[in-house]
């Protein structure tokens, strides 16, 4: 998640959800995501919620981060309770950074203990960390396993020694085969994920990264484009001209290759930055943020949404703790987005995905664009003709203006 | 002399030969304003305390630019070295080129004009046209130096500027501050002895030339005359003679310079009538007023009406405020009897006016006025002039708008001419003859007003002038330039309609008529600055210049192919989401053109001559 925090109302202090929440949640899925927020190195291009040893100063240490989180995890039971939410046993579980295989793998598991513990994982419940190819292990990888995790995701971002150095990322590529075989001896589900658009990055140098990706035959692929973020380091260096500016044509450009490599290789996308060799590898965790599910999100400067409600915590591990440590609420601020922003979340989420958005749910002005997007060929039109919006390789590119389109921005 | 008259003269009783009327020429920032101020002080009819800073600029806008638009009278007792009573009558002029009209009615109305020159800048090009104007009147010529109290004053230098000028000797030029008051009691002194006393007949049919005529909310149209035959009184009936209308006077007085109801103007005087007219029109500059009952036989003369030199359209920015526009316009020109305009539409921008002046100036003023006073956000079209167009049918049509000029064959196109002075230090000859001949000038003439300044004359299409010429002069010359032109006749010209076409859709508010050795200029201009200006769309935009059906410049703008946020976590769908509800705030700032979306500031940053922001 981007480091800056929303503007929005401040939290209370006793976390409780209002009463209407507790309506709202009926019928809806549970997830948790869990935010680790350490990393070895600060890379380049990351705005992330993170910090490497030297950043994070006294006050908060990652010894006793998983005691901590864990701490989170009952205050959220515990609220919920209180809020009269009603009980719902967790579907998914993500662990996120920053680099969550910098804990040792015991405080993973035990911090998913709490979970299960706390709330119960609904059988079949889908578990996933981010993982660094170089903070892995095969007995690592084997204990996440042991513990009830399913999934790994690992960071690989290209195969380009000289991509991965203007990223500043530390792994050797040679690393990630190898992590991925252990994760698979281990019984993992695995990803990969790949940052294409770096500056410098040719479209021979992207070209070798698919393949790469796709040699390790993940089960999922995610590809992002790089963002920069203002205040990384890598900004700077493009404002100061040390590094070549990004550009959306050429992002545009390594997508359609990309989505085409994969889909030869095998792959569906189902959002517009994943791709899933079969419908039962999509990531259930990130399905739910974009149908609208529920989620408590644990940890500094993590997001959650429940019953509508959306809050973030506070963002500094040290600051994070003392609200921990002193029983109070990590909330930093929330909103109640009103039924025009929630419709706009809505369509803007959902078109996201490859199962689209039912045409009735737009409204009549809405609904009177759908032709000329499929005549600008920004929708798929048999889809349509059958209620359903979904978008085409053009549209996924231009999924923005579609959605501005459909709410007649 | 006095600073204050004992007696003053009581107007409609007044002997003629204790009248002097005059005005003062200068140039738009060299202290008219501030020298009238110290007269009213002086003489007495303004307190210092309820001395406002440039009494006689009334309007806002005016103050703001430091400009005199409408000109009014004010009379002040004075009394001579002997001890006589007298009364002057002081009518303020424009100083801009736009109002030459204005500015020649204001002289006819006097005997004498002082010469107001900055004593630091020496003489400009508008002034010396207001000059010529107040000699070919006959007037008497009091020539002044003002600002003598500037630190880099050169009172000897321009003395000789002055004297070489109009025949005089150099200690003949009166030296005054306006700001301090040196030498302004002298200068009253003088207006009474050199300038002659006006002469009429007192018993003839009256005759009154309109010289000004203003709007006022609470009286109506006000009227100023000066009174040249016999005598109006209040409540008779009098008679416009260009139109024949009749209105009864409803009040009759004298500025000094609060109006003050008098029995009348008898001959020589100036003043004020109030007739409950509400539309300027009615009393038109420069027409003469005589009695209804005994009307004279024939007017004073000179009477001209006001013809539109330069044409923009005027948009409301958001379509709505159409018809405050409208409202707007009509409030403007019940005070402005120059203004003319008729509603226009425009593919591009909607619904708005075609609006005719005097020129570029009084188009300034008037948008600014509609903004400032009306609360208005306007997009004007590039100005144009007025052609005469000679179709293959052989009938000449009158083109105000680009948007008229006829498809098809063009057997002949006319176009006005003025004739411009330049004054420049000389240093800037080459630079300025450059400038003129890229604009299609001839050169008339040139003379050197004193060692190191120049006057040059120059035959010029109006066309050329009205959009950057004043701007590109200045800069050229570093700011010492100055420029007076009027209307000169016409010319045949190579002339033709350059159309933009966006996508194929032809954009109206852009299409311009030009020589046609500047067609393909322009269309390289204007295609490539919109290229910069409109954002890409989602397809490919083509941005042609044509003449006709022929295309003489091509832009491209490509289609965009990526507009999406490529990562959406958790934590980014609220920040996501407020990114798109911004991006809908700055869409109502777009206009449609055809299927392209166009941001508001093209239109403005295309129609304007500055460089083009970057997208």
């Amino acid at each position: 998640m981007p480091s800056v925090l929303p503007d929005g109302d401040p939290a209370p202090a006793d976390g409780l959800l209002p009463a209407s929440c507790a309506h709202e949640a009926q019928g809806r899925t549970m997830s948790f995501y869990v935010h680790i927020p350490f990393c070895t190195v600060r890379c380049g291009y990351c705005d992330f919620n993170t910090y490497t040893a030297t950043e994070l100063g006294s006050g908060s240490s990652q010894a006793t981060y998983a005691a901590t989180v864990s701490k989170e995890i009952s205050f959220a039971r515990e609220v919920m309770e209180r809020s009269g939410q009603p009980h719902r046993e967790i579907e998914t579980v993500f662990f996120g950074g920053g680099t969550p295989t910098l804990l040792p793998a015991g405080d993973l598991v035990s911090v998913l203990g709490q979970i299960r513990r706390d709330f119960g994982l609904k059988p079949g419940a889908e578990i996933t960390t981010e993982a660094n190819p170089d903070s892995v292990t095969r007995e690592s990888l084997q204990e996440l396993a042991d513990g009830g995790f399913t999934r790994v995701s690992f960071g690989m971002q290209s195969a380009v020694p000289h991509v991965l150095k203007v990223l500043e990322r530390t792994h050797d590529p040679k690393r990630v085969p190898q992590a991925v075989a252990w994760a698979r001896e281990a019984g993992l589900d695995v990803s990969v994920d790949l940052i294409y658009g770096t500056p410098g990055e040719s479209l021979e140098d992207w070209r070798m990264s698919i393949e790469a990706a796709l040699s390790y035959e993940p089960d999922h692929i995610s590809a992002y484009a790089l963002i920069i973020e203002e205040g990384t380091k890598l900004a700077a260096q493009i404002r100061r001209g040390e590094v070549p500016n990004i550009d959306d044509d050429d992002h545009a450009e390594k997508y359609q290759m990309a989505d085409e490599m994969f889909a030869a290789a095998g792959f569906s996308w189902y959002e517009v930055s994943n791709w899933a060799k079969t419908p039962a590898n999509a990531c259930q965790h990130n399905i739910a943020y974009w149908k609208g599910g529920d989620w408590w999100g644990a940890g500094p400067g993590a997001h959650s949404h429940v019953g509508g409600l959306r809050w973030w915590n506070v963002k500094h591990p040290a600051a994070y703790q003392q609200r921990i440590d002193a029983g109070i609420s990590p909330g930093h601020g929330r909103e109640y987005p009103d039924a025009q922003a929630v419709q706009l979340e809505r369509t803007m989420l959902l078109t996201r995905l490859s199962s689209g958005m039912q045409i009735s749910e737009l409204d009549a002005t809405g609904r009177t664009k759908v032709a000329g997007l499929i005549a600008d060929e920004l929708i798929d039109a048999k889809a349509a003709f059958a209620g359903t919006l979904v978008l085409t390789q053009r549209g996924r590119l231009l999924a923005d203006l579609v959605v501005r389109e459909l709410l007649d921005f | 002399m006095s600073p204050l008259a004992r007696t003053a003269q009581v107007p409609a009783a007044t002997d003629p030969s204790l009248i002097r009327n005059f005005c003062i020429i200068a140039h738009i920032d060299h202290g008219k304003s501030t020298l009238a101020d110290r007269m009213l002080q002086l003489t007495g009819v303004v307190s210092a305390r309820d001395m406002k800073a440039q009494y006689l600029d009334r309007m806002d806008i005016e103050r703001e630019r430091g400009i005199t638009i409408k000109s009014q009278a004010v009379r002040m007792p004075w009394e001579s070295e002997d001890g006589t009573a007298y009364a002057l009558n002081m009518i303020d002029t424009p100083g801009h080129v736009d109002f030459t009209y204005e500015v020649s009615r204001s002289l006819a109305a006097c005997e004498g004009a002082i010469l107001l020159v900055d004593a630091a800048q020496g003489i400009e090009a508008q002034t010396l046209a207001n000059l010529y104007l107040a000699i070919e009147g006959d007037l008497t010529i009091i020539p002044v130096l003002n600002k003598i109290d500037l630190p880099n004053a050169q009172p000897e230098k321009y003395a000789a500027e002055l004297a070489n000028l109009i025949g005089c000797e150099p200690d003949e030029v009166l030296k005054v501050s306006g700001k301090t008051g040196e030498g302004v009691e002298a200068l009253l002194d003088e207006v009474i002895k050199q300038l002659p006393p006006p002469v009429g007949d007192a018993k003839a049919p009256a005759r009154a030339m309109i010289f000004d005529s203003v709007y006022d909310t609470y009286r109506g149209v006000v009227t100023y005359v000066r009174v040249v035959d016999g005598k109006l009184s209040p409540r008779e009936k009098i008679q416009m003679m260009s139109t024949g209308t009749t209105h009864e006077l409803l009040e009759i007085g004298v500025s000094s310079p609060n109006p003050e109801p008098t029995k009348g103007l008898g001959v020589g005087e100036v003043g004020y009538l109030i007739t409950g007219v509400k539309d300027v029109r009615q009393s038109k500059v420069g027409d003469t007023v005589t009695n209804y009952l005994k009307p004279a036989s024939e007017s004073l003369g000179g009477y001209e009406e006001a013809k539109p030199m330069v044409f923009s359209g005027l948009y409301p920015m958001d379509g709505t405020d159409y018809p405050v526009l409208r409202d707007a316009l009509d409030k403007l020109q019940l005070n402005d009897a120059a203004l003319t305009y008729e509603p226009e539409t425009s593919v591009a921008l909607g619904f708005g006016f075609r609006v005719g002046f005097l020129g570029l100036l009084h188009l300034e003023i008037t948008r600014q006025r509609l903004e400032s006073e009306f609360n208005l956000d306007l997009i004007s079209t590039a100005p144009n002039v007025v052609y005469e167009v000679m179709g293959e049918d052989k009938q000449m049509i009158t083109v105000t708008n680009p948007s008229e000029f006829p498809d098809g064959k063009i057997l002949e196109v006319h176009e006005p001419m003025v004739a411009a002075t330049i004054l420049a230090p000389s240093e800037f000859i080459g630079a300025v003859m450059e400038l003129c001949q890229a604009r299609r000038g001839t050169m008339r003439g040139m003379d050197y007003l004193s060692e190191d300044r120049v006057e040059m004359r120059y035959h010029l299409p109006l066309a050329e002038i009205v959009f950057d010429f004043f701007d590109q002069l200045k800069s050229k010359t570093r700011g010492y330039a100055s420029l007076d032109w009027k209307a000169d006749g016409e010319q045949v010209a190579d002339l033709v309609k350059v159309d933009i076409l966006l996508q194929g859709d032809q954009v109206d508010a852009f299409s311009a008529i030009t020589h046609r050795d500047k067609a393909y200029s322009y269309g390289t201009m204007m295609t490539s600055k919109l290229r910069e200006l409109i954002p890409r769309q989602q397809f490919e935009v083509p941005i042609q210049a044509a003449i006709g059906s022929r295309i003489i410049a091509r832009e491209n703008i490509r289609a965009i192919r990526k507009d999406v946020l490529a990562k959406c976590y958790g934590g980014d769908i609220s920040r996501k989401r407020k990114l798109l509800e911004k991006q809908k705030e700055g869409k109502k700032r777009m206009k449609m053109v055809g299927r392209v979306e166009v941001p508001q500031e093209a239109f403005i940053a295309a129609l304007s001559t500055d460089e083009p922001k970057k997208k």
